[in-house]
């Protein structure tokens, strides 16, 4: 199963820094994301896209899942040469994760 | 006398965002304030070498059209508007808006929020400023602004002064609507626990059509309707940090759990500790609940203190972009895109700095390593666009590349067509921390 059946991921940025949340359709869905979906295996996952550290927060109050990654933008917003300079495609790509 | 509840809505989410959900909210929404986010981090570099050509300019280029069209909507219903569409020049921005509301024999006061330009202040300063982004020093860079993220100050202030409009330049976003909290509800400055609530109910605003189901519509999975009519948010703010977020009813979108639990992520780096210039806030507290169609209860978040510092954003001359594309379709499209995409490497990369090549259709977003693993058969791809860039450090330079592209019509692999070629001048952002005691909130009031 892909991550998109049953989460949904909106992307953010910060300079070079991406954020992409990952919220569950279903609120007991949480606890399964919590488990299989890592800070390691996201960093796997997205290999080719982010070259720094991930750090992922949990947050059990709205039970979602919340992705900090460093050094993902080729550079940043406003020097990037890449045509989404913001990533903000980037979440389909966490999306695209098997579960 | 100070009030228990009061109603703010979000009418823009950035520069270029739509018109007239703005004008829905101001004659539908029963509002007491709108707010006008309008200010992205580029767009006040982009706004100051507007007013560096003509000392008039410099605030957001279509707060004519935006204001001629609410301002009436705005006394007739008694809203009071804040925004931060003054950007590099407010009060520039104020006099526009007077001069606007003479035309229209409307009687307002305007107040002009200054105080955040701190290029000068920077210049003078004996400080030596390290980019934060890179440990760089900020004399290496070819500086054009300085903008201080400035909070809730200035914009209490003009309250004071019962302000009609209130036009600033570089505000952080959730103090747009964490003022006229402060102000209503007679809150303490240093209440970072209501200040840290109400800049959760900010960020939820901010983005306007976000928590609206803008940008978050996916026909399977997520379906959304009536994007062609989205209708941006407000809410019902209570004296004690809670809100109601809703919409006008007949409006196009929808606000539900999952709308609102994407925008409160939207763009937070640590949600433990959300910085603003007016408190760092706790998003790790907050609860969200669907209490009736369209209809979202915001309760909790937290905060402590605030930043001893102000971050500003420094922008600066970064180069010039080069661009050039060119599309191929049917057999092997991909091959011969490929093969045009080394002759331009040959012919250009040794005179670029950074060069990129992109194949449209196939890798140009999630990137060469990642797109593989999604397994696309190339050669059933219909079409493919390849898309040369480079930077460059003249504009004629930059230019080379839409031209290499463009003589691909007679050098290049076959039946190549739709070429377009592009060059801009890039402003690059990068922050600096200033001591915040050293910026003051400036305020200027004008009639009308």
């Amino acid at each position: 199963m892909k991550l998109y059946e049953i989460a949904h991921s909106r992307a953010g940025d910060k300079g070079n820094t991406l954020t992409l949340s990952l919220i569950p359709f279903k609120e007991s869905d949480y606890e399964l994301l919590c488990t299989h979906i890592t800070a390691q295996k996201v960093q796997q996952h997205l290999q080719g896209i982010v070259e720094g550290e991930i750090i992922r927060y949990e947050l059990p109050n709205i039970s979602s899942l919340l992705f900090v990654c460093q050094q993902a933008l080729l550079g940043g917003v406003t020097t990037s040469l890449a045509i989404d300079t913001h990533g903000k495609t980037l979440s389909y790509a966490l999306l695209e994760m098997e579960i | 006398m100070k009030k228990e509840k009061i109603r703010i809505g979000c009418g823009a989410g950035f520069s270029g965002d739509r018109i007239e959900p703005a004008l829905v909210l101001a004659e539908q929404g029963e509002l007491d304030y709108l707010v006008l986010e309008c200010l992205a981090e580029r767009t006040i570099a982009l706004a100051q070498k507007r007013k560096l050509q003509d000392a008039t300019k410099g605030y957001d280029p279509l707060l004519e059209k935006r204001i001629k069209s609410l301002l009436p909507l705005l006394v007739k219903n008694q809203i009071k508007l804040i925004t931060n569409m003054g950007a590099a020049n407010p009060l520039a921005a104020a006099q526009k808006v007077i001069e606007i509301a003479q035309e229209l024999q409307l009687p307002i006061k305007v107040a002009a929020v200054t105080g955040d330009d701190a290029k000068q202040w920077v210049k003078n300063s004996s400080t030596h400023f390290t980019i934060l982004e890179n440990g760089q020093a900020l004399n290496d860079y070819e500086v054009i602004s300085i903008n201080a993220y400035m909070g809730v100050e200035g914009i209490l202030e003009a309250l004071e002064y019962d302000a009609q409009v209130i036009i600033t330049g570089r505000v952080s976003d959730p103090s747009l609507f964490v003022a006229p909290m402060v102000h209503e509800f007679g809150w303490q400055i240093d209440d970072f626990d209501l200040l840290g609530k109400g800049t959760v109910i900010g960020h939820l605003l901010e983005c306007a059509g976000h928590i609206t189901g803008g940008y978050f519509a996916e026909p399977i999975m997520k379906p959304i309707e009536g994007l062609e009519n989205l209708g941006h948010p407000f809410a019902d703010i209570y004296a004690d940090g809670s809100a109601i977020i809703s919409k006008v009813k007949g409006t196009g979108g929808k606000i539900t759990l999952q709308t609102a639990k994407e925008q409160l992520l939207y763009e937070v780096i640590n949600p433990h500790e959300y910085y603003t210039p007016d408190v760092i806030a706790d998003f790790t507290t907050v609860k969200l609940e669907e209490i009736g169609e369209n209809q979202i209860w915001v309760t909790g978040g937290t905060g402590k203190t605030k930043p001893s510092t102000y971050k500003a954003s420094v922008g600066y001359k970064a180069f010039y972009l080069g661009e050039g594309e060119i599309s191929y379709a049917g057999f092997n499209a991909v091959g011969r895109a490929k093969l045009a995409g080394e002759v331009l490497s040959q012919r250009l990369k040794p005179q670029f700095e950074a060069f990129r090549i992109d194949y449209i259709g196939l890798n140009s977003i999630f990137r060469e390593e990642f797109s593989a693993k999604m397994k696309v058969e190339e050669s059933y791809l219909p079409e493919v666009r390849l898309r040369v860039s480079g930077k460059a450090t003249t504009a004629r330079e930059a230019s080379l590349i839409g031209e290499e592209v463009e003589a691909l019509y007679t050098n290049g692999p076959a039946a190549g067509g739709g070429v377009r070629k592009n060059v801009n001048e890039v402003i690059g952002i990068v922050s600096i921390l200033v001591d915040r005691n050293l910026l003051k909130a400036n305020v200027d009031i004008l009639s009308a």
